[in-house]
């Protein structure tokens, strides 16, 4: 940072003028080094906490993550990448790797359909529109620490609600807990219920961002709702569901919630087989009940690489489906516009006795100031 | 610290559409010829049939942890769950109040929460207004660099971050569950973008020319247009901040917020399911009564992240 710069060495002090002028010098040079700094100050405090609490700490686990690290006797001798080296041959490091991403996957395909789905269903010239958009977003205000005791009640093997529930359609109870696949479906439905109308209220409003003309040419073609959908809407909202994907990885990849809330009674976290138990689970059984640090810091490492080039990989491939998009796009809009001002030509020779031009001037010459979504 | 602070498209910002009334459509007599056509047509009971199932589905489990938490925990074997609260409510409350510290957790969970909140609100505000509205040498790399850090998973420093509120013999204390989440660059990011277009850089020449120095604009310039703004992120901090759970429990389970005490509950050695779901629902009390009195504000919160971007 610049903020030690001198920004007024070029101006050095007259002492030869009057003293009127060299008070309003000074009051210049004092509105000057104002200009200069201020920036310098206003962004400061974020640079300097962050990088004391979210950047230097990092780096020290990397630090850590080298060293024979116990939580209670402090730092032991330094040993390289062993413990890089133990992890990745200890079978519960791989297990708790498997675990999450099967628990992700469970979570975020189905959750990314249903909101589209939602999505969808809410695009439409709703009555009491803000009540059913609330409505969906009931289950955000649940904190996830509730969210795990409810569900990990309604899952419980013998008493639970859906176990109940099951029988009466003949289905024998399901191991909710003990088995690894329920349990991920358990675990992956806890995510799914609290995040699906967060999810699904970001891609309706990416939908209401969607020229509404399009959709009024393509039904004028002779295009129906479900054409429209996949045709316009579905390739239109594309870049706001991989936001959508990347935040949900970026989240997935470090639950730790839900699976250490879902069954508190085993002495091991994460299942008494540790068939649910995830990395950043994994992680904190070992910083804080093995108590081995070196290694947990290796574990929180590796993981952090393995999010870091999760974030790559999906921010390469939305630039790449951006520059087909953008090309396809222009050339089906222009197609779209061209169709639209026909038959807004025709309309208008319909239109007999109005006699009212028509105006539709093609969307990319109006103002582009919507900040809110329509509501 | 949990990634819960999500509205952040990368994308660069697509031309919005623009705004129009659908008051504004029909009388110009264009409607006729689009009658049928099903684009703003009032949607069928289908539609409602399906919203409504989406809003019980949200409400259930919530609905059914107060029926369970108003009974006795022995309404879990009947063979229909039931439909309708029992009356062991304030009994189940009272077994919740002897097992965890609720107040004091309660009382922590506001200090922490609040905190945050102001802390993260008004360095954004601060940075966000910079990057948006003034020049200064390094101000894209520096706004590059923090775009970049929003993807960057800081919720796995903790292990260092716990040794150093050891070393200071912090842990156990409110400051040490505050001071990780004191700024977050998604803040910075979302002031950014929002006072970018907000504010004319005419107003602030103007003010800089009636002799105004830099944060005398920036106080009476910048913070009011900013406010709505402000509004959203703090709704969005105070949430985060009350919904962490790894990081409070790490380094302050002695002295817990509201969520490390409400796990607790669980962790006897005999569980009533009762109490337990009663204190799931005494816990969620306070967010939803935030929900009922703020709901719209949320909704275009998280509407306006993910166009605006």
């Amino acid at each position: 940072m610049t903020l030690t710069r001198e920004p007024e060495a070029s101006s050095p002090p007259r002492p030869d003028r009057t003293g009127r002028k060299s008070a309003l010098t000074y009051k210049h040079r004092l509105s000057r080094l104002d200009v200069k700094l201020s920036p310098y100050l206003y962004i400061s405090p974020f640079f300097v906490l962050f990088g004391v609490v979210g950047l230097f700490p990092l780096v020290y686990t990397f630090v850590v993550s080298l060293n024979h690290w116990n939580l209670l006797s402090g730092p032991g001798e330094w040993v390289g990448f062993d413990n890089y080296a133990a992890e990745l041959n200890d079978p519960l490091f791989w297990n708790s790797l498997f675990n999450t991403m099967s628990i992700f996957l469970l979570s975020s395909i189905p959750q990314l359909i249903a909101a589209t789905f939602i999505a969808a269903v809410l695009d439409q010239n709703l009555r009491a529109k803000t009540f059913w958009r609330m409505s969906v977003l009931i289950p955000y205000v649940v904190t996830p620490v509730a969210v795990a005791l409810i569900f990990s009640n309604m899952f419980s093997e013998q008493n639970g609600m859906i176990n109940h529930l099951l029988s009466f359609v003949g289905v024998d109870p399901v191991m909710w807990k003990t088995d690894v696949f329920p349990s991920h479906i358990a675990i992956a439905s806890m995510v799914n219920w609290r995040w699906t109308g967060y999810n699904a209220l970001i891609l309706l409003a990416a939908m209401q961002s969607v020229p509404r003309d399009i959709h009024e040419s393509a039904a004028l073609d002779g295009a129906g709702f479900f054409r429209r959908f996949f045709s316009i809407t579905l390739p239109s909202i594309r870049p706001t569901m991989i936001f959508v994907i990347i935040t949900a990885t970026i989240g997935g990849l470090q639950i730790f919630t839900e699976p250490r809330l879902y069954d508190a009674t085993t002495p091991t976290p994460g299942g008494a087989h540790r068939q649910f138990q995830t990395t950043v689970l994994y992680l904190w059984e070992m910083a804080f009940q093995r108590q081995n640090f070196g290694k947990a810091s290796a574990v929180a490492f590796i993981l952090f690489l393995i999010i870091v080039a999760f974030g790559v990989l999906n921010f390469l491939i939305s630039q790449r489906i951006a520059t087909t998009d953008s090309r396809t796009d222009v050339k089906s809009a222009k197609r779209v516009l061209r169709r639209k001002a026909a038959a807004d030509r025709e309309a208008a020779l319909a239109a007999s006795g109005a006699g009212e031009p028509v105006d539709s001037p093609p969307s990319s010459t109006l103002p582009t100031g919507a900040k809110e979504p329509r509501s | 610290m949990t990634g819960t602070l999500t509205p952040t498209p990368t994308e660069p910002v697509r031309p919005a559409r623009p705004v129009k009334l659908r008051a504004e459509k029909n009388p110009a007599g264009r409607m006729k010829g689009h009658k049928g056509l099903g684009i703003d047509r009032r949607p069928g009971f289908l539609t409602y049939g399906i919203l409504l199932a989406l809003f019980l589905g949200g409400a259930y489990p919530l609905w059914w942890s107060v029926v369970v938490g108003s009974s006795s925990s022995s309404v879990l074997s009947q063979e229909w769950p039931p439909l309708l609260p029992g009356g062991q409510f304030w009994i189940n409350v009272a077994a919740v109040f002897d097992t965890i510290p609720f107040w004091q957790a309660l009382l922590n969970s506001v200090v922490v929460s609040t905190i945050i909140t102001v802390s993260v609100v008004s360095f954004s505000t601060l940075a966000g207004y910079a990057f948006a509205k003034l020049r200064f040498r390094g101000s894209n790399g520096l706004m590059v660099f923090v775009v970049g850090t929003m993807a960057i998973p800081t919720q796995l420093g903790i292990i260092p971050l716990f040794i150093l509120m050891r070393q200071f013999g912090w842990t156990g204390s409110v400051g040490a569950i505050i001071i990780p989440t004191l700024v977050t660059a998604f803040g910075v990011f979302f002031m950014r973008q929002y006072l970018v277009d907000v504010i004319p850089d005419e107003l602030i020449e103007a003010a800089r020319v009636d002799g105004a120095n830099m944060i005398t604009t920036f106080w009476n310039v910048a913070v009011p247009a900013a406010r709505p703004a402000m509004a959203i992120l703090s709704l969005f901090t105070f949430m985060m901040a009350w919904t962490d759970f790894l990081w409070p429990m790490i380094v302050s389970p002695q002295n817990p917020t509201l969520q490390v005490a409400l796990s607790q509950l669980q962790s006897a050695k005999y569980v009533d399911y009762s109490v337990v779901l009663a204190g799931a629902v005494l816990a969620t009390l306070p967010l939803l009564i935030l929900f009922v009195l703020a709901g719209k504000q949320l909704i275009s919160g998280i509407m306006a992240g993910a166009v605006k971007g």
